[in-house]
């Protein structure tokens, strides 16, 4: 088991493009630490340093107490799950898992032993002597999987591990990983682009965006408390609602306006944000923490999305798409007028110009 | 029940096929008459009321055997190597990262347009230099033909395979040749296979360099073998055809053999798979 450190890490490659720039993170032994962000934020390029199969330009990574820099992938002591799974499809299903240990020359003995029990945590005993080619994506994954556990290495790697399977089988697969990360006790690090099994899988999640860590925390807190305006953005589903304006006193009060003139509208703030009097800030707030009211700020209706329980509802305010959810029962439609109010506590606050948090 | 366009389509597959084989059916034919009814009147006849096999037993008391076996070492030599030669180069044009990649595949692929008569004088003139003529160092100038084209079919197997497959040999633990021998060429098998068959039959057939570099009889391969069956005066057509049909033999029984793989060569990467 190992711990796994980068010292500002960054990635050239030869034709100039930094994918990784200077980044500093570490994922503690045993921790389920998920890389998340859009494509091209330089999550993969990180997981394949870690891997050995990208040169890290400069910076230092560190498995364990020992900087791995010049060592190879293959006495990292570190396995890989490949998002196209990556089986040999030569080789039956039991030769696929058992080759790494073949060319480690370990006995013959515990080979059988670690594939067969191995294959029995994954439920594909019934399988090791079929090729790849006979098997369904689910299975293939789990022999990718099978593959990494039976080298009982000190760190997983995990390369989107689930984005060619069906929905149903990903969520599945999802709580296989994570019952499996309990048993096996080993250190993680998922690469992912889909924001629900960052949410559902990390013990923490590094949000990265454009070469750089935008966050690093538990998924609570990455929901509760985004850093910036890019993680607000990113996770949650419908995203988070974004109103620029300003913060102006009012009768004694701290007030966020937004909207212009006779339009313009004034939520009441937590007076400690009086130090941010004047400034352009953006209001972030969750669709779940707004609510259809008789008063409240006016809307037309654009859309709507009914998800059985739940309605979502769209409309548009500074030429910004919004949403809120409300209850199916509510029977909104679109073109439809409503009012909206706001849960004050819900409310977050970001710099407009930088775009981080602003805290009370 | 057939469409009507389906029964059009197979009977347009079947005179074309009538028309590929036919020749081979009646060089057949022909090889079992006897030669005073290979030409004049009877000529046109399908079958002859003499029909015997004393044509092929005249050849195997000649020369044919010694030429036949002439080719499959000659041949074989050169399949074994080019193959071997194209999937180490291909492997490096494919995959490894060096400066002139591209260049050094097109230079590759320009040397084979050279014409065969355009290089078969200087190669004539320095295997006589250097004692070659008449030996199996013949192989030497059939590997260059063969070598490119090889190249450029296994560059395009090499490409297909997907990257994670190294990657994922690199993360068990496997060295490059390792990878390369246990992972790689596996994969690409059909890929040799078709390489292997195009470069074994291109040798088999081949005709001039041979009679230019092995002109003793000793060293004939088949298809010279084939032209030297003639008298002062005539041709004998009745061994020429049987000795086509001994000759066609190896080739068609490998084909055969392998057609899936070839089939599955040719046409790999032209649909997204």
């Amino acid at each position: 088991m190992a711990s796994v450190e980068l010292r500002e890490v960054w990635k050239i490659y030869p034709n100039g493009f930094e994918a990784v720039k200077g980044i500093d993170l570490l994922i503690e032994d045993k921790e389920f630490m998920v890389l998340v962000g859009p494509s091209g934020c330089g999550k993969s390029t990180t997981l394949r340093m870690v891997a050995g199969l990208e040169e890290v330009s400069k910076g230092e990574l560190l498995i364990g107490d020992e900087v791995v820099n010049e060592v190879n992938p293959k006495d990292r002591d570190i396995a890989m799950v490949f998002q196209n799974y990556a089986l040999y499809p030569h080789m039956s299903v039991e030769k696929n898992m058992s080759f790494g240990l073949r060319l480690q020359k370990t006995p013959k003995e515990e080979i059988n032993e670690r594939v067969s029990r191995a294959a029995e945590i994954l439920g594909i005993s019934h399988l090791l002597k079929n090729k790849p080619k006979k098997l369904s994506g689910g299975q293939r994954q789990r022999v990718a999987l099978g593959r990494a556990i039976v080298r009982k290495p000190r760190v997983f790697l995990m390369d989107e591990p689930l984005s060619n399977l069906d929905a149903k089988l990903r969520v599945q697969m999802r709580a296989e990983l994570i019952k499996l990360h309990q048993d096996l006790q080993t250190t993680f690090i998922y690469v992912t682009h889909d924001q629900t099994e960052a949410m559902t899988m990390g013990t923490r999640i590094c949000v990265m965006n454009d070469g750089l860590i935008q966050q690093v925390a538990d998924p609570e807190t990455i929901y509760h408390r985004p850093a910036n305006l890019f993680v607000a953005g990113f996770i949650g589903s419908p995203q988070m609602n974004f109103l620029k304006g300003k913060l102006e006193e009012r009768e004694a009060k701290v007030v966020f306006t937004f909207l212009k003139e006779e339009e313009a509208h004034h939520v009441e703030m937590d007076p400690s944000l009086r130090k941010y009097l004047g400034r352009p800030v953006t209001l972030g707030i969750r669709p779940e923490h707004m609510h259809l009211a008789t008063e409240g700020v006016p809307a037309e209706v654009i859309v709507t999305e009914l998800l059985g329980s739940d309605l979502n509802i769209y409309f548009r305010w500074q030429e910004e798409l919004m949403s809120v959810k409300a209850q199916a029962s509510s029977r909104i439609q679109s073109g439809g007028r409503v009012h909206i109010e706001f849960q004050p506590d819900k409310i977050h606050l970001f710099d407009t110009d930088t775009g981080e948090r602003l805290e009370a | 029940m057939k469409s009507k366009s389906e029964k059009y389509l197979l009977m347009a597959i079947s005179l074309y096929l009538l028309i590929i084989v036919f020749p081979f059916i009646w060089v057949f034919l022909t090889s079992m008459k006897p030669e005073s009814e290979i030409w004049g009147r009877k000529a046109l006849r399908i079958f002859s009321d003499n029909m015997s096999f004393r044509h092929y037993q005249t050849l195997f008391r000649g020369n044919i055997l010694n030429a036949l076996k002439n080719s499959l070492i000659i041949s074989t030599i050169t399949t074994v190597y080019v193959t071997t030669i194209a999937s180490l180069s291909a492997y490096a044009i494919a995959r490894l990262k060096f400066l002139g990649r591209r260049a050094m595949l097109i230079i590759i692929l320009a040397t084979s347009m050279f014409p065969q008569m355009i290089v078969i004088g200087p190669i004539y003139r320095t295997f006589v230099r250097l004692g070659w003529t008449n030996s199996y160092f013949i192989t030497l100038p059939y590997s260059m033909i063969a070598l490119p084209i090889s190249i450029f079919i296994l560059v395009s197997h090499f490409s297909k395979i997907p990257r994670e497959m190294e990657e994922s040999a690199i993360m068990d633990g496997a060295s490059k040749a390792r990878t390369f021998f246990s992972i790689i060429l596996p994969l690409a098998m059909p890929g040799i296979f078709t390489a292997a068959i195009m470069t074994f039959i291109g040798v088999w057939n081949e005709f001039l360099l041979s009679l230019t570099l092995n002109g003793n009889e000793a060293w004939h391969t088949a298809p010279v073998a084939i032209s030297f069956l003639r008298g002062q005066f005539e041709i004998f057509w009745g061994q020429v055809t049987a000795a086509t049909v001994i000759v066609t033999i190896p080739t068609l029984f490998i084909v055969l053999l392998f057609q899936k793989q070839i089939i599955s060569g040719i046409t790999a990467g032209a649909v997204k798979e």
